[in-house]
This record gives structure tokens, C-alpha cells and sequence, in this order.
């Protein structure tokens, strides 16, 4: 008997934000290695969404995310902590972050994976004597989402090799595992059945280009690894830690499914 | 005296270890021991908090709301599978269907990671299995009602 499979969308305009001062594409060539996993394309989440939350993100000034944006760049510009600094005093405008977000996450220096929030929780705890901001917290998420506004339009483009490999690796193998009393991985949803539906929900291919989203479900702005962590305790699991390397590794393989996806910077999801 | 001994053990239910697969993938006897409730078996069919079934199958003279299709329609599960067939596929469809994404519904030890519920939580094993022997007899018996 089989089982049905996923079933790409059948339209797939562009988001036409401001009346196309912007406009993102929401597909591209899947990456080479996928090896065919997701067929020939991938596509953002936005598509699998109904008219009126495609419509909110097609509006800068009805998109609910940009509020959050202005308080991140509102916190960027805001001295903090012991040594009297703001990110500003160090990296001048907040438009110095284009393109980092596109890359996240990436090995540091010290050669340990690393998601955007270590980056700004480094600056904050060892730049500027501030204290670290709790990883979904309100203030990080309005920094994350201002800073990936930035890159708005570009493409996802994270590293899998090098250094990378072995956290990609990592993170592929936890992708795959079918977690908890329903025994279902990330990819039994989001590989073998995108397009269907599950209860009232349409399963799109679980990308994470538009991270962090704003949730009209009442939810308000969810960071990446609230939302690994919400769709693992659905499968009856306990998840891991937000933040944790586990979800970190997850972040870098979701993301280089994504590579390709024009970043969304401050997308709207159901 | 030992015939009251027999007695009282074909009564007794089939614990979730103790299930006993037939040729073909069959669960022939009861997992209760009490026949199943077709009309208990509809409502378990739906209920988020139960069978949840409805999350993934389409039953068309069912009144539940969002149905989802994960998997197939359940439209005539009744003409195409015996009640023993649909025990078995209910308590444990990946023994029926290997890989399948159906939930193993009378199951209680070999997760990763299992959690309390929906709570995120950490749970020990043995966990209490998704649907009870007498659930899963319900919705088999609802299920066998769906004919073609
Ligand atoms: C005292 C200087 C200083 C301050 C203040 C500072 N940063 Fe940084 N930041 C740096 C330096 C230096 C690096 C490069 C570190 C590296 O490459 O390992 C960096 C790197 C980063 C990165 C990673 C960029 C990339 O391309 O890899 C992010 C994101 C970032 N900072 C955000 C912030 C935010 C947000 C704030 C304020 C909350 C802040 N920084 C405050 C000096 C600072
Ligand atoms: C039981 C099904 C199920 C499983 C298993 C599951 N998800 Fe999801 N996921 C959903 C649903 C439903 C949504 C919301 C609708 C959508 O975008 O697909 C969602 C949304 C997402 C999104 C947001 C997409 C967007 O554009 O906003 C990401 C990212 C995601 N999931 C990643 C994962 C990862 C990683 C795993 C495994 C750790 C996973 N999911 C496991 C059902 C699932
Ligand atoms: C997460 C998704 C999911 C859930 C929840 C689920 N199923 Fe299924 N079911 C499937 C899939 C997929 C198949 C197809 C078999 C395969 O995997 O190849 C299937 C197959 C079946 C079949 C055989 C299909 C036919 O008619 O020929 C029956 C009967 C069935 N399921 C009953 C149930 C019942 C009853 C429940 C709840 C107690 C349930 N399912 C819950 C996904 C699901």
C-alpha cells in the first residue's frame, strides 16, 4: 500500500513586499546535497500559507515583526553594561550585518559551531560587560530579528564542509531520528509529506530562511530552536535544550536544506 | 479448578508485550477480552487527545473538521481489512507497514527521547501505550463499520 507523497505546491509567486520595493523569490534549485531528497526544488514556507498571512508579510507596515525590529535597532544603538558600549559603538550602523545572517550558523574561530545568538551573547558578555540575554528571550529575538532584516533577499548560503562537516553531520543524523511515542522525525513531516495536511495544518518543507518568524497564532516572535523545540514535543519527545549543540547542529542541516532560499529577515507564519 | 484458571485468563487483557502476531500480520483475539464499541471507537477515532486519528485520515461521513492526509482515506477500511488485520494495523501499524509514519499505538518501550504527553517533559519506560486494549478494540470495531 503506499503511503502518499508530498506534493510541491502548485503556485509559487514572489513576495512582493511595499509593492515590490523588495521581491523574494520562494523557490530555488534544491542543493546538490539533498541528492534529490526534497525532488528539484525547495520552497519557503510562505507558500504553504493561507492569503491573508502571505498578504501581512507583503506589507512592512502590517507585518507585525517589524515592531520587534525597531526595538532591536532601537537596543542596538543603546549603551549597556560595564564598559559604557553599545553594538554600535563597535560596528557602526546596523546595516554592517548585512550578509550575516545568510551564513548562520557558522564555525568560530575556536572552532566550535555557533548560531547568531553566541555571537551577540560573546559581544554582550565579554564586549560589554552586559549580561546575556536568555536565548528566546524578547530582547534576543528582536536583535536577531533586526539583524537578519539586513540580509533581507539574499540568499541562505551557509558552509557544510571544512570545519562544518562534522556539526552538519551531527545535524543530519538528528534530522532523521524518529523521535518520541509517535516516533516521527523532521523529515517523516517536513520530506515525505510537504504539501499535506496534518489535522489543519499545511506541512511546508520545514525551512528556515524566514527565522525569526512572528506567529499570528498568538505566539508572537518564535526563534528557530522554539520551533525545533515545538515540533519535537509534538511528536509526544522531550526536546533538547534551546541553544544546545544538538539543535545547533540541527540549525546548520535545516539551514543548508534552505541554501538558496532568499533570506526573509522578518517573515509572517501562521 | 483449572478450568477457572483458563477461563479467568482468556479474559484477562493482552498486555502490550504479550500480543500475539498470526500468520500475515494478524492480531487475531482480542486485546480486551469486551468486544469493541463502534459509536466509543468514532469519538476516540477523533479526539486530539486520544486516537487522533483524524490528524493524518480522511473519513467522509465522518463529522470531525480538519481531516488531515498524511495517510490514506479510511473510506471502506472495513471491506478491505478483516477485524484482525485492522487490530493489528491499529496496535502496531510498522509491524503491518515497515516505516510507516503511523504511530505505534500499543507500544510502550523503544523510543528516543520520550516525553510526558505533550509536555516536553522526559518519561520513563515503560510508557502507558496511546490508546488502552479496550480503545484499540473501540476503534477497530469503528473502523470495521467503514464498508464500501
Ligand atoms: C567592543 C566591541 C564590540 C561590541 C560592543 C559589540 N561587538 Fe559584536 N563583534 C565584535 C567583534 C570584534 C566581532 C568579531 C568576533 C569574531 O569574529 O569572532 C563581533 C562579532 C559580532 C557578530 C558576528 C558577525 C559575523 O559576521 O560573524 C555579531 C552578530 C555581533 N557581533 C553582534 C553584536 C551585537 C548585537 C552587539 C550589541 C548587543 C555587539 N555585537 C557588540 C565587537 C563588538
Ligand atoms: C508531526 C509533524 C512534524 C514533525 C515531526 C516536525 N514538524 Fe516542523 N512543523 C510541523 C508543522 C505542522 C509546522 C507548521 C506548518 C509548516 O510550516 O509546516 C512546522 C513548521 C516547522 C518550521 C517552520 C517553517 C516556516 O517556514 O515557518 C520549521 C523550521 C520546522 N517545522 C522544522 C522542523 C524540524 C527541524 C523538525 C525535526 C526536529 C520538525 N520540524 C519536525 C510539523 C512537524
Ligand atoms: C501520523 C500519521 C498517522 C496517524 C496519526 C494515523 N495514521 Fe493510519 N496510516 C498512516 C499512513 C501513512 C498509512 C499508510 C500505511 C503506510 O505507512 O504505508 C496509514 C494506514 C492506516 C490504515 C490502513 C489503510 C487502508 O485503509 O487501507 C488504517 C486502517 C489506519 N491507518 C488507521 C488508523 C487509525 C485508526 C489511527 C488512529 C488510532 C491512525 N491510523 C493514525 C498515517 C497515520
Amino acid at each position: 500500500l503506499p503511503a502518499l507523497a508530498e506534493t510541491a505546491p502548485t503556485e509559487t509567486p514572489d513576495i512582493v513586499i511595499d509593492g515590490g520595493a523588495v521581491t523574494l523569490p520562494t523557490f530555488a534549485d534544491a542543493p546538490a546535497h539533498l541528492e534529490g531528497a526534497l525532488g528539484d526544488k525547495i520552497y519557503s514556507g510562505w507558500v504553504f500559507r493561507d492569503a491573508e498571512t502571505r498578504a501581512m508579510q507583503e506589507d512592512d507596515f502590517a507585518n507585525p515583526s517589524m515592531a520587534f525590529v525597531d526595538q532591536g535597532i532601537e537596543a542596538w544603538n543603546t549603551v549597556d553594561g560595564t564598559e559604557g558600549k553599545s553594538c554600535a559603538s563597535c560596528h557602526n550602523e546596523i546595516e554592517s550585518m548585512k550578509g550575516v545572517r545568510a551564513v548562520m550558523p557558522k564555525v568560530n574561530a575556536a572552532g566550535e559551531l555557533w548560531s547568531m545568538e553566541n555571537y551577540i551573547n560573546d559581544c554582550r558578555t565579554n564586549r560589554m560587560g552586559a549580561e546575556a540575554w536568555k536565548w528566546s528571550s524578547q530582547p534576543m529575538e528582536n536583535m536577531t530579528l533586526a539583524i537578519s532584516l539586513q540580509s533581507r533577499g539574499m540568499p541562505v548560503d551557509v558552509a557544510i564542509d571544512g570545519p562544518a562537516k562534522p556539526f552538519w553531520e551531527k545535524g543530519k543524523e538528528i534530522y532523521y531520528t524518529r523521535y518520541g511515542q509517535l516516533e516521527l522525525s523532521c523529515a517523516n513531516c517536513h520530506q515525505q509529506n510537504y504539501g499535506q495536511m496534518i489535522r489543519a495544518d499545511h506541512l511546508s518543507q520545514g525551512q528556515t530562511n524566514g527565522f525569526p518568524v512572528f506567529r499570528i497564532n498568538g505566539a508572537g516572535t518564535v526563534s528557530l530552536h522554539e520551533r525545533f523545540s515545538g515540533c519535537i514535543r509534538d511528536t509526544r519527545a522531550e526536546p533538547f535544550e534551546q541553544g544546545s549543540q544538538e539543535f545547533r547542529d540541527l540549525e546548520l542541516y535545516v539551514a543548508s536544506r534552505g541554501n538558496g532560499l532568499p533570506v526573509e529577515g522578518a517573515s509572517v507564519r501562521h | 479448578m483449572a478450568g477457572a484458571v483458563i477461563w479467568g485468563a482468556a479474559q484477562a487483557e493482552v498486555a502490550p508485550a504479550d500480543v500475539a502476531w498470526g500468520e500475515g500480520n494478524v492480531i487475531a483475539e482480542s486485546l480486551s477480552g469486551t468486544p469493541g464499541n463502534a459509536g466509543e471507537g468514532a469519538k476516540i477515532y477523533a479526539e486530539k487527545s486520544l486516537g487522533n486519528c483524524v490528524a493524518c485520515h480522511v473519513v467522509s461521513n465522518s463529522d470531525a473538521d480538519f481531516q488531515g492526509n498524511v495517510g490514506p482515506s479510511l473510506d471502506g477500511a472495513g471491506s478491505r481489512w478483516t477485524e484482525e488485520q485492522l487490530r493489528a494495523i491499529v496496535a502496531d501499524a510498522k509491524h503491518v507497514f515497515p516505516d510507516s509514519v503511523m504511530p505505534s499505538f500499543y507500544k510502550t518501550s523503544g523510543y528516543v527521547r520520550p516525553g510526558e504527553g505533550f509536555t516536553g517533559k522526559p518519561a520513563q519506560e515503560p510508557l502507558k501505550p496511546l490508546l488502552n486494549a479496550q480503545q484499540i478494540e473501540d476503534v477497530v470495531a469503528y473502523l470495521a463499520t467503514q464498508k464500501e
